[in-house]
Formats: structure tokens, sequence, C-alpha cells
């Protein structure tokens, strides 16, 4: 049996860099390709040839090249990766080609949040960093022929928090499914909502919930990929209202933090807790599914909502 | 309500305490001596109205975090009893078990029936507990939502009280699915056929708050917060330390007066001078003023247009920059 990995969840969103999963420092080819080096935000990025990574759940190791081809998921134990959302478009979009929405959608400093440092410096230090603009990335385009929206978080901008961009994007990407008739996915991995916009990004919430109210009147398919970890605030809204609640294997999901509830309950966690196979146990998944089945998978149910 | 030597005085309240016992020492020296010594008895009665005065004048944010806690402050219960009649409080989610952290049932409204559902904190060390601190599990969430249907069956307008530390995260509630109770509240509350009047009247914590905090009109009692996180767990997140909670509670603005400056909140409902636990009677006095003046105001909307301002009120929450394409290709 598999020992839980334990993880600071939490101290993604504080916007610090972080550890891996494996405690180790982030593997090199997770790390955002520096700004400059791509010319565009739909141009395909390779990850830099020549590096090795290892699996945090059996060591095991090969190329990042291998590791890329196998879509991020380990050849010999089906460990899922975590990956952003250049990785899933890329793999789910036919010929690696889509169009990104609404990337004009930066968050402010509305309320001059300051903890150990500036809401905003930390966001103007992330925007010089990374291309990345926010935690979430909106995109269409074809998926085995089959149009697709996909909203796709990304955990490295301050955990893949939910903000008032998040909500925005999120509230727009429904209103562009509606008036091109496009059913709608998802792919959360969050650590919840992002404090330094306080009350405001509680309301995203809400907000994401009355958006979701229209595409369900329009009576288009929305699908919500949880994949790990996925925490807080997402759970608590958007996330688990899909059509279909969907996961990858092994991936964390719950309301509140594994260390909270610890602290909360006084006593050690069963092992497999708040686990994608836990979820779908106790009723909560649709199905688990394999990261390289997914394009079908998509595929398939798109046509069966349609038919 | 308690009376003096029964009131509990937050550190910020002692000038209030010790005024109460100037009175006491007076009232057994007039006893004894048999002086009337009402004069400066009601000088000093006048004194601590004028210090509740003076220190809810100056408060901090993190104050206001400990008033909206104060263990004399009323809870769901005591506003019930103290506004409406004929509370028929209801039962169970019809599927787990009865949540004793949400409480909820038909009642009479000045001669109109409401359902009225809000969490319940306890107002002794046992009672506490059986509340479990007005953390509810997913049964109350999904309690609250049956009894917001049935209220929607029979066309009842709906009034939420919140007051809670937040959605309890114990392991059962993980195993029933607290996310996606509180979500499944928040989606169902923002169509729902009625009117719905959401009332802030203590702690007002993240997800366990919204779900059941999503309506028509949102007011906020004076001395209540409303936030994202707790100053606590903002404190041991964000400054990796459980010290900073004051400086929390500053930054994440979580006051009445920040949440109806950023339009968050519709209105504020003031209470006694010092706070709702000087006096239940008038804080839920002008609580049933501002619950019917909006009731009022909200069934002359037709119904799906109703639905369309909620969705349109909260959907214009958010703050963001929009760059213009040629901004976006500088960057
Ligand atoms: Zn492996």
């Amino acid at each position: 049996m598999k020992k839980e990995r334990e993880e600071d969840l939490e101290l993604n969103l504080t916007g610090e860099e972080t550890t891996s999963e494996s405690g180790e420092v982030k593997p090199k080819w997770y790390k955002r390709i520096r700004k400059g080096i791509t010319t565009s935000t739909t141009d395909k990025r390779e990850t830099p040839e020549g590096l090795w990574s290892k699996c945090p759940e059996c060591n095991y190791i090969c190329t990042t090249t291998e590791l890329k081809e196998n879509l991020f998921v380990c050849p010999k134990c089906n460990h899922h990766h975590r990956i952003g959302s250049n990785e899933y478009y890329d793999f789910l979009f036919d010929g690696e080609e889509y169009i990104e929405l609404f990337d004009n959608i930066i968050s402010k400093d509305f309320l001059n949040f300051t903890d150990l440092k500036n809401y905003q410096k930390r966001l103007d230090e992330i925007h010089t960093k990374t291309d990345l603009k926010d935690s979430m990335r909106i995109a269409t385009g074809k998926v085995n022929g089959e149009g697709l929206v996909i909203a796709c978080m990304d955990f490295e901008f301050i955990g893949g928090s939910l903000g008032s961009v998040m909500g925005e994007k999120f509230s727009r990407a429904v209103d562009y499914c509606i008036e091109h008739k496009l059913p709608y996915l998802v792919i959360s991995k969050s650590g919840g909502a992002r404090m330094m916009e306080s009350a405001f990004s509680l309301m995203q919430l809400a907000k994401t919930s009355g958006k979701l109210s229209q595409l369900s009147d329009a009576k288009l398919p929305y699908i919500s990929l949880l994949t790990d970890p996925t925490f807080g605030g997402i759970s608590a809204s958007f996330g688990m209202l899909g059509d279909l609640n969907i996961a990858e294997p092994g991936a964390l999901i719950g309301f509140a933090g594994p260390r909270v509830i610890k602290e909360t309950i006084k006593k050690d966690l069963p092992e497999g807790f708040q686990r994608s196979e836990f979820l779908l146990e106790h009723g909560f998944l649709d199905f688990i599914v394999d990261r390289k089945l997914l394009k079908n998978k998509l595929h398939d149910l798109i046509v069966l909502f349609r038919n | 309500m308690p009376q003096y030597p029964n009131r509990q005085f937050l550190d910020f309240e002692q000038p209030i305490k010790t005024l109460y016992e100037e009175i006491e020492k007076l009232k057994q020296t007039a006893e004894k001596s048999k002086i009337d010594m009402s004069d400066s008895i009601n000088k000093l009665e006048n004194a601590i109205v004028e210090k509740r005065r003076e220190i809810t004048e100056h408060l901090t944010p993190w104050q206001r975090v400990q008033l909206s806690r104060h263990p004399d402050r009323p809870y769901t219960h005591k506003y019930i009893e103290k506004i409406f009649n004929h509370f028929i409080e209801l039962h169970g989610d019809r599927n787990v078990r009865d949540d004793k952290a949400m409480v909820g049932g038909f009642a009479d409204l000045d001669g109109e029936t409401v359902m009225i559902i809000g969490q319940q904190k306890g107002i002794n060390t046992k009672m506490r507990q059986q509340r479990n601190f007005g953390m509810a599990n997913p049964e109350g969430y999904r309690k609250a939502l049956r009894l917001m249907r049935l209220a929607e069956k029979f066309n009842k307008p709906i009034i939420t009280l919140v007051d809670t530390p937040g959605a309890y995260p114990g392991l059962e509630a993980e195993e029933r699915g607290q996310g996606e109770a509180i979500a499944r509240n928040i989606y169902e509350m923002i169509r729902l056929k009625v009117p719905v009047i959401v009332v802030i009247i203590g702690e007002g914590a993240s997800g366990g708050a919204l779900g059941i905090g999503v309506g028509d009109k949102v007011l906020m009692m004076e001395n209540t917060w409303y936030t994202v996180i707790s100053p606590e767990s903002c404190s041991s997140i964000l400054w990796r330390s459980w010290d900073k909670k004051e400086i929390a509670a500053e930054q994440l603005r979580l006051t009445s007066i920040d949440m109806k400056g950023f339009g968050l909140v519709d209105e504020i409902v003031p209470e006694p001078v010092g706070g709702a636990h000087w006096d239940y009677a008038e804080a839920a006095d002008t609580l049933k003023k501002y619950i019917k003046k909006n009731l009022a105001e909200l069934k002359t909307i037709d119904p799906v247009k109703r639905i369309d301002q909620r969705i349109e009120k909260f959907g214009k929450m958010g703050f963001w920059e929009e760059l213009t394409a040629e901004q976006a290709a500088s960057r």
C-alpha cells in the first residue's frame, strides 16, 4: 500500500515559491518556459530536452520527453503528474490548435491587500516571471472534430486560486458557450479562494453558479473535471456542479484541506481519504478517467449528449 | 438577556464593567446607610450608555470580529422568538439526520407566513457542543435546501440568518460531500422563485455562510463580519503565524461598513448602542423593520425578473483590469 504523501496545500495559496508534491524542488519540466522564449500563447511549447524526472510515487526515472509523450503520466505506476493549461490544451485539442479567449482580463489589487508581500507586487512578479496572466485560461477548439470550450486552471498561479478574474473568465466562457452552442469543460486544480481578494473572491462562488444556471437553461452540457488538487471554494461551487463530475485517478479533492481536518478531529486520516477513488465510492463522481483516455471519452460524451 | 453580574465583558468593554462595579458599591452603601443614592446611580447608568457609545465609535476591525462573537450576543433562535410568531421548527434533511447547527421552519411575520433558516450557536458549554459551535455538516445545508424548496412550493418568502465560523471541517462532512452540499445550495438559491433575504447576524465565514447566503437582498448587522476566511486562519496561512489576526482582520476589509462600501451587501442594520448584546428587543425590532421593508419591496417584482436580477447582482461582483489588444501585446 502506498503511503499518503503529505503536502502543505495552503502554502500554494500564498503565492510563494513552493516545493513539489514529493517535497523536492519542483521538477524543471514543470517550470513554465520563461517569457520571451515563446512567441504567442497558443504556440506549442517544447519542454526542455534532456532533463530527467523522478516519479514522486514510485521513484521511476525517465526523461521529460518520455514523460511528455505519456501525457505526464508515470509509465510505471500511472501516477498523474500535475500539469498546466498548456499541456491539457495541447493533448485535448485536435492538432494542438485552439483559440484562447478573454486573455486580456487580468487581476488587480483593488483592496491594496498586503500580507507578507503586497498583492499587486505579487501579481507583477508572477507576470514578469511567467507568461501566465491568471489562474484560469479559456480556450476553444475541436476534440476529435467536436467543438468544445475548455476552462483550465494553472496551479502555478497562486495555487490556482479563485479570484475575480477566474469568476469573470468563467462567466464569459459560459456566455461564449451559449452564443456558439458549445459544451463546456472546466478542468479544476486549485487550493481554493484567493484570500487577497477577500469577500470579492467568495462572491465568485455565487457569480459562477448564476452563470451555470443560464448554461443549464440553454441545455448545454457542463462537464467538471477535477484534478489534483481541488479544494475549498472550487469544490463548494462549480467544481461539484457538473452535469457530470469526473476526476483523474488519485487526485486529492475536498472542501476542507487534510491538515485542517486532522487538527479538528485530532486523528490521523484514513488511507485514500479525499482521493478520487474515495469520492467515487461516496457517490460524488460519475467516473474516474485516465488522462490517456480523456480525449476520446470527452468526444464520446459530447456526441452522446447531442444525439 | 443576561443582566449584571451575569454579563460577560470583552477586554475593551472592561471600562463598562468598572462602572457596573461602582453602581454595585453605591447600592450596597445605600442599603447599609439608608441614604438615597439614586442620583449617583442614575449618573453612572448614563455613563454606561455613554461608554458603550464611545467604545463602538472607535472599534478596530478585529474588535468588531470580537463583538460578532460576543458570548452574550443574540443568536438565530433569539431573533426568531422576538421577531416572529408561531414559529414551527422543522427538522432533518430526510437522508442522514437532523443537524442542530442549522435550524429552520415556518413562522408568522405580522400575518404573513415566511420560511426562516439560520445557523444556531449554543448558549452554554453543553449547548455549544450540541450546536457544534454553529458549524453545519452537509446534512445541515441539505436540510436548509429542503426547507427552501418547501417555501418555494408554497410561495413563501425565505429569510436566512447567517452566523457561522465556517462549515464543519470534519471527516464525515467530507464523506458526505460538504463541498457539494454548499455548492448545491448556492446554485439552487440563486434561482429560487420566491423572495430571499439574507441577514448576517454574527459571523459570516466563507462558503459556510454563503451556503445559506445567496439572496435578493443581503443585509449585515452593524457589528458582524463577512468574508472568505476567518482572520485567524488567514493569518496562519498568509502570515504563517497565528499572531497576525488583527492585521488580517484589517486587510480583509470584513466589516459591515467595508462590505456595504464594496456593494457586496445591500444594507447595514444598526445595532443598539454598544452592540446587539446590550438590548435584544431593540436589536430584533430594528431587524424586523429592515426585513419588512425589504420584503415589501421584493414582492412587487415579478419572480422571473427577480431571479434575473439576483444573477446579475452577483454577476457584477469582482474587480479586474481589461487590457486593450495593444496593452496585451506589449506585456
Ligand atoms: Zn510512478
